[in-house]
């Protein structure tokens, strides 16, 4: 199946668990998840399924994405996906590394992901381990936050060349703060920066194993579509945190099959 | 108790390999010694609070123990919801070593001030609270506990004890024995408490671990029901812990503390010490009131 296919799969089974428990971040989590797809198929695993590389989900209200991928790769089971959200479920709105196997980091507070990755990459480079690199995927209303900044000042001046910040740009929050030239911002505090179509797999991969150079850690502005597949929710603030009634899943299951056949 | 603090942290840097410092700006000529020896692991990280405690949290993910320092209105309540949700709830271990207690800073005001860092730190499940007396006491209680796999929180003061006593993590000591009330001592206020009682029947508990807190040792020394918690930030922040270590009995509970105020008065520690009645002719007056009370 190619990957496109895969994809298609993924986003109708988030509708499927948004719509069952009534609960999840669908048009964000459609916003990720063809990152997270490529970083877990292509750039974590090794070929005998040992993790690499470490991925903290800072936007952790994008969860439902990170649990399809996760079901993918054999971390969590179907019965997991099955009990989202529920009272004795391991799978919340946002991720618990204390519950779910292949989470390092709890997130749903925004930012607080990008800290801890510094001070994850930190840590292998003072083991020595620089070839492990710290995949930190925030949101662009995440860039709001003072922590944040912090972070990408220490990220550059602590030369974390083993660092990568994946910023989903979808401009959901443009209405609140204009974020303007990411790249501009991230390379003044000395780091590099790659600009990509977040939605094309072979651009996301070139860009998460691209070298750094300079020991500099790496932002990948990712271009991204809230809600990508599903004509109303597309950049619709109204489906931040809404959940389709049986009938609207149903519209919704057909929309993104049609949509993606005539592509 | 500050000096001890940098003597102790730089001998557990150099011999164990998985301590890393991080310092916010302060108290970073004090570890030169050890900086220079240990360049991976002791930093200057700056000052940025927030990101500070973040930064401790992916290291402990990493493996690492980390030391967090700076001022304590700076590392409690300005990077709260660190503290609470990147070692509370991601259940990690690290270490966080304030300065400036309640009103160390008196002549620097409200802003550097940390009266209130007890009370709040106690509502994060699972953080560990240590207020050591005097300098011997915090290199033996973070010896103890700094790689105990739990996030804990280490107040130095000024304020010191005259004497050392065998403190013991997680763990409140028997100074006295009497019949008549039980006076709970928390750090440095242990000096004016046995100045206060001399003479008296009553009991002192002597408490250098708040979190977690010490039931089993109030519980065999409290026949009178009548308590004094004499506590050097804002009082009333065990009373709930003291109230169901001893549900069911009937209690008359009294307080020498800090009261709920911003401070807006200068000077020296010692002037608010006298202000706030933290001293052993008010924990005397206090206390007789108690005994007396029906």
């Amino acid at each position: 199946m190619q990957d496109e296919d895969r994809i298609i799969q993924l986003k109708k089974q988030i509708l499927l668990m948004s719509t069952r428990a009534q609960e999840g971040h669908i048009a964000s989590s459609f916003s990720i998840i063809d990152i997270l797809w490529v970083l877990y198929n292509r750039i974590i695993f090794d070929a005998d399924n040992v993790a690499l590389h470490d991925f903290i989900l800072s936007k952790g209200h994008a969860s439902l994405a990170l649990y399809v991928v996760l079901k993918e790769c054999g971390l969590i089971s179907q019965n997991d996906i099955d009990q989202f959200a529920s009272y004795n479920g391991i799978l919340g709105g946002h991720p618990d590394r204390n519950k779910i196997k292949g989470v390092i980091a709890s997130s749903g507070s925004l930012g607080h992901g990008l800290p801890i990755g510094v001070g994850l990459a930190l840590g292998h480079r003072i083991r020595g381990n620089t070839d492990r690199k710290t995949y930190v995927l925030i949101g662009d209303g995440e860039l709001n936050e003072g922590s944040i900044w912090e972070s990408i000042e220490l990220g550059g001046h602590h030369k974390l060349g083993n660092l990568f910040c994946i910023v989903d740009y979808n401009h959901s929050t443009d209405r609140a703060l204009f974020l303007g030239d990411l790249e501009k911002k991230f390379s003044s505090f000395s780091w590099n920066t790659i600009s990509i179509d977040g939605h094309c797999h072979e651009s996301i991969e070139t860009a998460l194993k691209s070298q750094p150079q300079n020991s500099r850690p790496t932002a990948i502005i990712a271009n991204t579509i809230k809600g990508r597949g599903i004509l109303e929710m597309e950049n619709n603030p109204a489906w931040h945190h809404r959940f389709p009634t049986k009938q609207e899943e149903e519209k919704m299951l057909g929309e993104l099959e049609q949509r993606w056949d005539k592509l | 108790m500050r000096r001890q603090f940098i003597k102790t942290v730089s001998n557990i840097i150099t011999r164990d390999k998985r301590v890393v410092l991080l310092l916010g700006d302060i108290g970073v000529w004090g570890f030169h010694e050890v900086a220079e020896k240990c360049p991976d692991r002791v930093y200057n990280i700056g000052i940025l609070e927030q990101s500070t405690i973040g930064v401790a949290s992916g290291l402990a993910i990493s493996g690492f123990i980390p030391i967090v320092h700076t001022i304590a209105p700076f590392i409690v309540e300005r990077a709260y919801e660190q503290l609470k949700l990147d070692f509370g709830y991601q259940n990690l271990g690290g270490n966080f070593i304030s300065v400036g207690a309640s009103y160390d800073y008196a002549a620097l005001g409200s802003t550097h001030h940390c009266p209130a860092d007890v009370p709040i730190l106690l509502q994060i499940p699972g953080m560990e609270i240590v207020i050591p007396g005097t300098a011997k006491e915090f290199d033996s209680l973070f010896t103890q506990a700094y790689n105990d796999g739990r996030p804990t929180y280490y107040r130095i003061s000024e304020g010191v004890n005259s004497f050392d006593c065998n403190v013991e993590f997680g763990k409140a000591l028997q100074i006295k024995s009497g019949a008549k009330a039980t006076v709970i001592a928390v750090g440095s206020l242990l000096s004016p408490v046995l100045e206060a009682t001399e003479g008296l029947d009553v009991s002192i508990l002597y408490y250098t671990t708040l979190a977690p807190f010490d039931i089993e040792l109030l519980r065999e020394n409290c026949a009178s029901g009548k308590i004094l918690i004499c506590e050097p930030y804002f009082f009333g922040a065990l009373d709930s812990l003291v109230i169901n270590a001893l549900t069911g009995q009937k209690l008359q509970i009294e307080h020498v503390g800090v009261p709920r105020e911003f401070i807006r008065h200068y000077g020296k520690r010692e002037d608010h010490d006298l202000a706030f009645g933290l001293n052993a002719e008010c924990i005397k007056k206090k206390l007789e009131g108690l005994i007396c009370e029906n």
